[in-house]
C-alpha cells in the first residue's frame, strides 16, 4: 500500500470514528475482548437507546463501515465468524426494563437487558417470560438473535411463541416496528419472526414486547434411566403421548445410555397426580423429586471454553420418530458425545472433543447431519474451535436460500450487518 | 371502511359508502386483456378444462369473500388440482405480470380474497387431501384447501386435534388459516395458527415452489415460514401445510356465569387471569348479544343478565378440577348471579351454541350490521366498554358486543337498517371509531380477521411510514413485481425499485471472497 493511500485510510477512518463519535457518546477502540468469532474489530460503539443505534447505523452507513451487533457478547462466537467487523455496536446500554403490565401479562425491554433482570421484575407479579435462560448473562436481543430455546419449549414454545412486539433499527438507520402490545394482533407483516435467529445479519433488535405466563406453585421431575436408543426413544413416546402434559421433556446421553426427565408444572395438586401418573407412565425404574437433575437445561459443554479449548458444539432437530435412529447415530460417532436436549420437541443439543481431527469432525457431523434430514430436520455448529468450524459447513444446507438472500438484500443491500455469519454465507 | 357487513337480507354493494380506493386497488382501471389471455392460454394447458372459469356468468360466483360488501368480478377463475397446476398457474401470471389472488373457502371477513379484476384467481377448492397423519411426530401434512375441522376430525383417532379454531371451522381452509393467522375462541391457551404451523410448500409469486421449516422445528436460516403465516396471500401460496397436531385433553370442562353487567363480568375475567389460571377461553357477550342469540337459537342464557361469560378449561383431570373451582368462585365473588356448569358434551355443546352463533344471530335484531375486529390490552375492558357505550349512545347507533375476553379481542357488531339513509355512513363512523379506540389504548385494529382491503386503510393509524415501508421490504424480497394479491394489506405499494430476479452465479459477498460456499 502507498503512502498516500495509507494516509487517506487513516483520514477515512478517523472522519469514522468522528462521525460514530457524533451518533453515540460512548465510542471506543476495540480490544482483544471485543474478538468477534476472532475477527479484530476497529470500534465500539455503546448506545443507550433506539434513537443512538439509529445515528450510529446511519453513521456507518455513510462511512461503509461494516457492523456486527452484540448484546452481551455471551454467543458472540456462534455461527460462522464474519468476513469482517469494522464496529460492533454493543446494546448493553440499553438496558431497561420498559414495561410489565401484569394484568395483561405482557413485558417489555430493551435488548440488553439480561432476560435474568426481566424475569427478576416480573417474578414480581407471579409470572414469568417462559424462556429458559441457557446461556448466564444473556440479553433479551442475543436470546432473539440466536433464538436460544431449552426445557420449557415443550410446554411454552420459544422465543417465537413469546415475542409479540419488535423495534428494530434497519442497516441504514431507520427505525421500525412490527406487532404491537397485545398478545393477538394480525395487523402487518409479523417482523419479529424474521429477527429471531437471524443473528443480527437483518437489522439491529433495541426493544422486544413478550407475553408472560404464570409461574407454576409447583414444579417436579420424573426421571427414569434409558439402557439404549429404543429405549429411550419408546419412554420418549410414552411420555408425549400421554396425559402427564408435561412441561419439559429432557434426555441426558453419553456414551449409548441415559437419561429421561420430565418437568411437571402447575397447581400443587395437579403437579401431585400427574407425577403419580407419570411414574406409573414410566415404569419402576422411575423417581420422583422436587428438584431438577444436575445440568438441567444446560448445555453439554462448558460456557466458560474459548478458542481452543471449544468443544465442536452442535444443535440437532428432526421429527419425533427419528430420536431412536439420531441416537445411534450418535453412538456410532466415533467420537465421544455428549447429549442433552429436549427429547419431546426434537431439539437437543451435542458435543464433541474440540481436539477431534477436523476431518473427522466434518464426517460426523456429515453422518449426523444426514441422519436429522432424514428426519425431516437439520443440524448447526454453533460452535467449535476455528480450524474445525473453517473445515466443515457450519449451516449445512438450507432450503429457499435464494429467498433468504432477497430478504438479505432488501434489508441490507450493502451486506454491512455481520455478513458471512449467517447461512449460506448471508 | 372497516367491519364485515352483514345483512339478513343479501349484502349488496349499496351498503356504505364506496370506498374511495376500490378502483387503483382492485384493478378495475387497468385491465389488460391481452395478459388475460396470455395467461389463460397458458392454463388451458396446465390445468383441466374443468378448473378453467373464464365465463363472465360463472366468474361472478367469485366476487366477494366473507366480506360481501366488496365486490369484484376476477378476469380468470383457476381451480388447480395439484402443487404443480397451482405453481405453473402463477408462473404463467408472474411472466405476464398479471396479479393473481389466492382464495381457500371464501370465508375471510376483511375481503383478503377480493379478486382482481384485471388478474386470476387462484381457488384451493380442489387440493383437499390429508396427504399424511403422522401420530408418532404429532404431525400431519395437508393441502391448502382442507377444512379446518377435517384435520381434527382425521386425527381424532389418534387423540390429536388441529388446536386453532376460528369460528368458521366448519368451512374454512387451513390455506386460508395460514394466510390470515387465523385465531378462534381457544388461542388464549393454545396461540394462532403461526403457533401450529411448522412447515409449508410455497409457491413464491415468481413461480418457484420452495420449502419453508418442515416436520421438525427449528429450521436454520430466517424464518421465512413465520414471515409468510399471516401475510394475508401477499408472499405467494401454500401448497402443503404441516401442522402441529395437539393432545386431546383429559378433561374439558364448560361454565356459563350470568353477571348484572360488563363491569362485574370484565372484573372477573381479570380475578382469573390474576389467580394464574389460563383457560382454553373467556367469551364475553353483553345483553344486546344475548337478546340476538335468544332470538335465534334459544341458547336460554340466566334471564336479565347485562352480560354472560362461558369459560373453558381443559388439560389433566387433576388441575382442570381445582382450577376450575377456583373459577367459579372468583366469578361468584365478582357478582356472578348464576352459574351454569357443562354436564356432559350436550349442554356444553348448548353453552357454545349461543355464542358461536352469535354473529349471525345478531340478524334477528337488525336488518344489517358490521362485525369489527379489534384488540385492546384486556385490563382496558371496562373502560373501552364504557367508551363504546358512549359512543352508541350519542349516536343512537346500536352496538352489540361479543368477544374474546381473555386476550381482548373485541368483536362489535354496530347494527343500522341500510333502508333508513344516513344510517350505513353513522354505523361505519361507530364502527371506525371503535378502531380509534383500540389503537388510543395500545392495542390492534384486528386481533384475528385480517387487514385485507377493508383496513389497509387503517394501517397508518397503527404504523407509521417507517414501520410499512420496512414491512414492504419483505414484500419486495418475496414479489418485486408487486402481484400476489396487490392491493391488500397496505395502504399504498412501495415501490422496489430494481427487480432483482433470481441470482445467477456467485453471491457478491463470495466473490469478493469474503464468505465461504459449501
Amino acid at each position: 500500500m502507498s503512502e498516500t493511500r495509507a494516509s487517506s485510510r487513516a483520514t477515512e477512518n478517523a472522519a469514522a470514528r468522528r462521525a460514530l463519535e457524533e451518533a453515540c457518546g460512548r465510542v471506543e477502540d476495540a480490544t482483544e475482548a471485543d474478538l468477534v468469532d476472532g475477527v479484530q474489530p476497529d470500534l465500539v460503539a455503546r448506545p443507550t437507546s433506539t434513537a443512538e443505534v439509529s445515528e450510529v447505523m446511519r453513521a456507518a452507513a455513510a462511512h461503509g463501515l461494516v457492523v456486527v451487533p452484540r448484546g452481551r457478547g455471551t454467543k458472540i462466537t456462534w455461527g460462522a465468524p464474519p468476513a469482517r467487523a469494522d464496529v460492533v455496536v454493543d446494546t448493553s446500554g440499553l438496558d431497561q426494563v420498559l414495561e410489565h403490565a401484569a394484568g395483561d401479562l405482557v413485558a417489555g425491554a430493551q435488548a440488553g437487558t439480561r432476560l435474568a433482570a426481566l424475569q427478576e421484575v416480573v417474578a414480581g407479579a407471579g409470572q414469568r417470560l417462559a424462556i429458559d435462560e441457557t446461556v448466564p448473562g444473556a440479553s433479551i436481543g442475543g436470546t432473539i438473535a440466536a433464538a436460544t430455546s431449552g426445557p420449557g419449549r415443550v410446554a411454552t414454545g420459544t422465543v417465537r411463541d413469546l415475542l409479540i412486539g419488535v423495534t428494530v433499527v434497519r442497516a441504514d438507520g431507520v427505525v421500525a416496528k412490527a406487532g404491537g402490545r397485545v398478545v393477538k394482533n394480525v395487523a402487518g407483516y409479523d417482523l419479529g419472526k424474521l429477527v429471531i435467529g437471524s443473528f443480527g445479519t437483518l437489522a439491529v433488535v433495541t426493544e422486544a414486547m413478550f407475553r408472560l405466563h404464570p409461574e407454576p406453585d409447583a414444579r417436579s421431575y420424573v426421571s427414569v434411566p434409558v439402557a439404549d436408543p429404543a429405549e429411550a426413544h419408546r419412554r420418549t413416546q410414552d411420555v408425549v403421548h400421554s396425559q402427564v402434559v408435561a412441561g419439559a421433556v429432557e434426555l441426558d446421553w453419553s456414551a449409548g445410555a441415559g437419561t429421561l426427565t420430565l418437568m411437571l408444572q402447575g397447581v400443587a395438586r395437579g403437579v401431585e397426580g400427574r407425577t403419580s401418573t407419570a411414574l406409573r407412565v414410566l415404569g419402576d425404574s422411575a423417581t420422583a423429586s422436587t428438584r431438577a437433575p444436575e445440568g438441567w437445561g444446560r448445555y453439554p459443554w462448558d460456557l466458560g471454553a474459548t478458542g481452543d479449548d471449544r468443544r465442536v458444539d452442535m444443535k440437532l432437530a428432526f421429527a419425533l420418530s427419528g430420536l431412536s435412529d439420531v441416537l445411534t447415530a450418535v453412538d456410532a460417532a466415533g467420537v465421544p458425545v455428549r447429549l442433552r436436549g429436549s427429547a419431546g420437541a426434537g431439539v437437543v443439543y451435542a458435543s464433541m472433543p474440540g481436539d477431534t481431527d477436523v476431518a473427522q469432525a466434518g464426517a460426523v457431523v456429515e453422518r449426523l447431519r444426514a441422519t436429522c434430514a432424514k428426519h425431516g430436520g437439520s443440524l448447526v455448529v454453533l460452535d467449535a474451535p476455528a480450524a474445525v468450524k473453517r473445515g466443515l459447513d457450519v449451516w449445512g444446507p438450507v432450503p429457499a436460500l435464494d429467498l433468504m438472500r432477497r430478504v438479505k438484500d432488501q434489508f441490507d443491500p450493502d451486506h454491512r450487518l455481520a455478513p458471512g455469519r449467517f447461512v449460506g454465507g448471508i | 371502511m372497516s367491519g364485515t357487513h352483514g345483512t339478513n337480507t343479501t349484502a349488496g354493494p349499496g351498503v356504505g359508502p364506496t370506498p374511495p380506493e376500490a378502483t387503483e386497488s382492485t384493478g378495475q382501471a387497468v385491465a389488460r386483456p391481452d395478459a388475460i389471455e396470455a395467461v389463460l392460454g397458458r392454463v388451458r394447458a396446465i390445468v383441466p378444462a374443468e378448473g378453467v372459469i373464464s365465463e363472465h356468468s360463472r366468474l361472478r360466483t367469485y366476487e366477494c369473500d366473507g366480506l360481501a360488501h366488496y365486490k369484484v368480478t376476477p378476469a380468470l377463475v383457476v381451480i388447480p388440482e395439484d402443487a404443480r397446476q397451482l405453481a405453473g398457474v402463477v408462473r404463467a401470471c408472474a411472466e405476464a405480470g398479471v396479479p393473481f389472488v389466492a382464495r381457500g373457502s371464501g370465508t375471510g371477513l376483511s375481503g383478503g380474497a377480493l379478486p382482481r379484476a384485471d388478474g386470476v384467481l387462484i381457488v384451493t377448492a380442489r387440493m383437499r387431501s390429508v396427504l399424511d397423519i403422522r401420530a408418532e411426530d404429532q404431525r400431519a401434512v395437508v393441502e391448502p384447501g382442507v377444512i379446518n375441522l377435517d384435520v381434527s376430525r382425521a386425527v381424532a383417532p389418534h387423540g390429536y386435534y388441529y388446536a386453532p379454531d376460528p369460528s368458521s371451522q366448519q368451512v374454512c381452509s387451513i390455506g386460508g388459516n395460514l394466510a390470515e393467522n387465523s385465531g378462534g375462541a381457544h388461542c388464549l391457551k393454545y396461540g394462532f395458527t403461526t403457533n401450529h404451523v411448522t412447515g409449508a410448500e410455497w409457491v413464491s409469486p415468481d413461480g418457484d415452489v420452495v420449502q419453508l421449516g418442515g416436520l421438525a422445528p427449528d429450521t436454520p436460516g430466517y424464518d421465512l415460514l413465520g414471515a409468510v403465516v399471516g401475510s394475508e396471500g401477499t408472499l405467494g401460496v401454500a401448497t402443503k401445510v404441516t401442522v402441529r397436531l395437539t393432545r386431546l385433553p383429559e378433561e374439558v370442562r364448560t361454565l356459563l356465569a350470568g353477571f348484572a353487567s360488563t363491569d362485574e363480568a370484565g372484573a372477573a375475567t381479570s380475578a382469573i387471569i390474576a389467580e394464574g389460571v389460563v383457560p382454553a377461553a373467556i367469551e364475553m357477550m353483553d345483553a344486546l348479544a344475548i337478546e340476538a342469540a335468544e332470538a335465534a337459537v334459544q341458547p336460554n342464557y340466566p334471564a336479565g343478565a347485562g352480560a354472560v361469560l362461558v369459560i373453558e378449561l381443559d388439560g389433566a383431570a387433576d388441575e382442570v378440577e381445582h382450577e376450575f373451582a377456583a373459577v367459579e368462585r372468583l366469578c361468584r365473588d365478582n357478582g356472578a348471579f348464576e352459574i351454569r356448569v357443562a354436564s356432559d358434551p350436550t349442554e356444553r355443546a348448548l353453552i357454545w351454541k349461543g355464542r358461536k352463533s352469535a354473529f349471525a344471530a345478531v340478524g334477528r335484531i337488525s336488518p344489517d350490521y358490521i362485525v369489527q375486529d379489534g384488540v385492546i390490552p384486556r385490563t382496558a375492558l371496562p373502560e373501552v366498554l364504557r367508551e363504546i357505550a358512549h359512543l352508541s349512545e350519542s349516536s343512537g347507533v346500536r352496538v352489540a358486543n361479543v368477544f374474546h375476553a381473555g386476550d381482548g379481542n373485541l368483536h362489535p357488531l354496530v347494527l343500522f337498517d341500510e333502508s333508513v339513509p344516513g344510517s350505513g355512513e353513522a354505523a361505519e363512523k361507530v364502527s371506525g371509531a371503535i378502531l380509534d379506540l383500540c389503537i388510543k389504548h395500545g392495542g390492534s385494529i384486528t386481533g384475528e380477521h385480517g387487514v385485507g382491503i377493508d383496513k389497509a386503510a387503517y394501517m397508518p393509524r397503527m404504523f407509521n411510514d417507517e414501520d410499512l415501508d420496512t414491512m414492504q421490504l419483505v414484500r419486495c424480497a418475496f414479489d418485486p413485481q408487486n402481484i400476489s394479491n396487490p392491493g391488500k394489506v397496505f395502504p399504498t405499494p412501495r415501490l422496489c425499485g430494481e427487480v432483482p430476479g433470481k441470482r445467477k452465479g456467485v453471491h457478491p459477498l463470495q466473490e469478493a471472497g469474503v464468505a465461504e460456499v459449501f
